[in-house]
């Protein structure tokens, strides 16, 4: 009985938006907004075929080479400025000023530095998403629980062993929070890397349709674009369970206690 | 088994610490003078009232602190960084053990990273679990566990380690008195069946009697050894019959009157009670 | 008599103004070793100077803009967009949680749509802003709001559900309407929270009026970015992203300054994230 209550409540306000949507376009003109069924259509003529592999998936390939490169500078970075003190004291005002930059104003910069290409689209996606994950992390590294450390020191773990056992699991609440945030600032430049400066992709594949008013279609592109946003946040939501299942199991016993 | 019990050297010599924490709003002297010694195999037990610097005493013997002057040898070499022949136990025990690991790995850890071999490390792991009657949830992790059961974690993962000397930072003050008494007899079984010299913080005058042979009293900060007590009982004890000896309710009261009188005295007193005495 | 052998010494006092006087000169440092290895690389021919003006000839333009009224209009444009898209997108989220996260049907209820429609990028949205509205403000405002308004909103649902259900129940013991519940029970404990959600909505925000106005073209800095980049006035154009930078510090620090002063009363000791 449950899980018919759990259904209801996860579908219930979707499938009423959507029969609402439907039951307003039954009889409309409208140029704006496409019916259900003909946006069914068209994600499905448009994406599934030559469209895919042209411009789908080099944009998700393009956001994964760029999300993977920022999540390992990041928390590279990050550790590194972190445990260096004089490091940190000496960046900091710097780093301030370039993570508070909005990242959409280096795409024309990157775009004359390195020029149109797929270096420059993921290049420009590190620079946007890379600053939570630095920052989360740094401030992760630093914050380490003060009786860990003085066990660690009491049995002499230091070096690699270190990083390994005490300061990288302690830091990795920080780190996703910041690798969650990043996620969706890389989607974001993804996409205005390519309507801003290309010829391809799914930023630029959009546009087209929107100047050549294609509506439908472009509807389409909007809702892959959203579909893409969702599974990323899935696999991130998967992903944190795994990682942080430590720690979700710990905050529930601190609440409960 | 480390330590030799024929030998006469000290196990841990401790000549004229003194400690002097520097900050924002001064210079404050926690430790003026302390001077002694633990034999190899002594379980040795620290009072004195709150403030005295017992834990800071514990850590400048740990190596976790650095000292003003003074010096601190354990079997022979001075202690300048945490030795590896030493283990803690903190009184936090929940914030001593990784949470990301379960308990078998917080035991293993320390081990691993000495280089232990596997087959060997899960030997020990196993034993000591066993020694502290947490066989039954190697595959826990800290958190799922009581407070009394973390801190057997937090001893096992010590005795795993097979150290000479075991520091314990007033361990059982954050636990209930019926966990304490059973984590009591667990030390004191360990004590025996390992040798291990122990040297052991409370601000519990009662359990500082029952575990210890022997008693240093501290003064108030700034710390001196206000008197240095030996505990004349049998050396197998229970909770029940040893709290009732009469030797047991002698050497409380005289502690308790020590620790009374150290609420009130310093190393300065101290001092000036010794200057006025020469006159 | 127990006497401390503490005296705030001189030397103590001294050592301590020395230590943050000179972590403040190391991060004017690290700024200064920039702008020289700025001025260094194009200078040298490492990177051509059409594509990398040096750091001084920035400056300079930088300058001549500060006394520019059309950069101080395109600027205020970029901050009407910002400012108003943020306080519509913060009534309206801080409305929408506090009515859904105080009750469990509608917090179920709404559970998968809000997780399905939050992780859209709100730049998809702007072939749609473009049709509707064109190259006006409006298309700005359409971005920021959408954007800003679930980084709030998840904040105050994350603040409601933190509410203590002892003090909760005790108001409703004491026959405490709905409305003096969420004023004296639930906003306390929400405020921390909320004021987490505006500091994050307000950095989105930015980025979002900037986007609008360098891809669709609204009145703002980010379309004099994009007219100075096709008209390859490039050392302008890096002149008005160093100005896009200084108003992300300033909102930065103002938005901090006002989260602590508002917060001031209140112990809030959750282990935040630092963006």
């Amino acid at each position: 009985m449950t899980t018919v209550k759990n259904a209801l409540y996860a579908l219930g306000l979707p499938a009423a938006l959507v029969t609402l949507w439907w039951g307003l376009t039954i009889d409309s003109t409208s140029f704006y907004v496409p019916k259900p069924g003909q946006l069914a259509v068209t994600l499905w003529n448009e994406w599934v075929g030559e469209r895919f592999l042209t411009d789908f998936l080099p944009s998700v390939g393009r956001l994964t080479a760029g999300l993977v490169a920022t999540i390992l500078l990041g928390i590279l970075l990050g550790a590194l400025i972190g445990s260096v003190r004089w490091l940190r004291t000496l960046t900091e005002p710097l780093l301030e000023f370039l993570r508070a930059i909005p990242p959409p104003v280096l795409v024309p910069l990157l775009m004359l530095l390195i020029g149109i290409n797929n270096q420059m689209k993921v290049v420009v996606i590190i620079s946007g998403a890379i600053w939570p994950v630095l920052l989360n992390t740094v401030e992760g590294v630093r914050a380490i629980d003060t009786v860990l450390t003085n066990t660690c020191r009491s049995y002499r773990i230091g070096g690699l062993a270190r990083w390994k056992y005490l300061v990288l699991p302690s830091a990795s609440p920080q780190m996703m929070t910041g690798i969650r945030q990043s996620l969706s600032i890389g989607l974001i430049l993804m996409v205005i890397s390519e309507m801003f400066g290309s010829s391809s992709g799914l930023g630029f594949t959009i546009v087209l349709f929107q100047r050549a008013f294609a509506i439908p279609e472009m509807w389409s592109g909007i809702v892959v674009l959203g579909l893409i946003g969702i599974v990323l946040s899935v696999i991130f939501q998967v992903a944190e369970r795994r990682v942080l299942h430590w720690y979700h199991g710990l905050r529930k016993a601190q609440r409960d206690a | 088994m480390s330590s030799n019990p024929d030998s006469t050297t000290p196990t841990l010599s401790v000549r004229g610490l003194r400690k002097v924490y520097h900050s924002k709003s001064g210079d404050v002297e926690a430790i003026r003078n302390l001077t002694f010694d633990i034999a190899p195999g002594e379980l040795t037990c620290i009072v004195g009232p709150s403030g005295a610097g017992k834990t800071t005493l514990l850590k400048c013997v740990a190596g976790l602190l650095s000292i003003t002057s003074g010096t601190i040898e354990l079997e022979g070499k001075p202690v300048t960084e945490p030795p590896a022949a030493m283990a803690v136990v903190f009184q936090e025990y929940g914030r001593s053990l990784f949470p990301w690991m379960t308990v078998q790995d917080n035991v293993d850890l320390p081990l691993k990273t000495q280089g232990v071999p596997k087959a060997e490390r899960a030997q020990r792991v196993a034993e000591a679990l066993a020694a502290v009657e947490l066989a039954h949830v190697p595959r826990s992790y800290p958190w799922q566990l009581s407070g009394g059961m973390q801190q057997r974690v937090a001893i096992a993962r010590a005795v795993a380690y097979r150290p000479h000397v075991l520091l314990m930072d007033e361990p059982f003050a954050a636990v209930d008195a019926q966990t304490r008494a059973d984590l009591e007899d667990l030390i004191r079984s360990i004590w025996h069946r390992l040798g291990v010299t122990i040297l052991f913080v409370t601000h519990d005058i009662d359990e500082s009697i029952y575990l210890g042979g022997r008693v240093l009293v501290l003064s108030n900060s700034p710390t001196v050894v206000q008197e240095d007590v030996r505990i004349d009982l049998p050396d197998e004890r229970d909770q029940l019959t040893t709290r009732n000896l009469p030797e047991f309710a002698e050497a409380r009261s005289h502690i308790y009157a020590q620790i009374q009188r150290a609420k009130t005295t310093t190393g300065n007193t101290i001092a000036n009670d010794a200057t006025e005495t020469a006159h | 008599m127990a006497t401390r052998s503490s005296t705030i010494s001189v030397t103590t006092k001294r050592r301590h103004r020395r230590a943050r006087a000179s972590s403040a000169l190391l991060g004017a440092a690290g700024i200064v070793l920039f702008l020289v290895a700025w001025e260094a690389v194009p200078r040298l021919g490492l990177v051509q100077e059409r594509f990398l003006p040096a750091a001084t000839t920035v400056i300079d333009r930088f300058v001549t803009y500060l006394f520019d009224s059309s950069f101080w209009a395109s600027a205020g444009h970029t901050m009407a967009a910002w400012g108003i898209g943020l306080a519509i997108s913060t009534i309206a989220a801080i409305a929408a949680g506090l009515i859904i996260g105080s009750s469990t049907f509608l917090r179920r209820a709404t559970f998968t749509t809000i997780e399905f429609l939050r992780p859209i990028p709100s730049v998809a949205l702007i072939p749609l802003a473009v049709l509707l509205f064109g190259a006006e403000i409006k298309s700005s405002l359409l971005l920021v709001i959408y954007a800003s308004f679930w980084q709030v909103l998840i904040q105050v649902l994350y603040g409601v559900a933190d509410v203590d259900p002892v003090a909760y129940n005790t108001a409703r013991s004491f026959r405490m309407g709905r409305l003096a519940r969420i004023r004296y029970v639930v906003w306390p404990t929400a405020l921390p929270y909320i004021m987490t959600g505006i500091r994050l909505a307000s950095a989105v925000a930015l980025i979002l009026a900037i986007t609008a106005e360098l891809i669709i073209g609204s009145p703002g800095l980010g379309e004099q970015i994009a007219l100075t980049q096709s008209g390859n006035q490039v050392p302008e154009m890096y002149a008005l992203i160093l100005a896009t930078g200084f108003i992300g510090v300033l909102i930065n620090v103002v938005v901090r300054r006002v989260e602590r002063s508002v917060l001031a009363w209140h112990t809030s000791v959750r282990g935040e994230a630092v963006l």
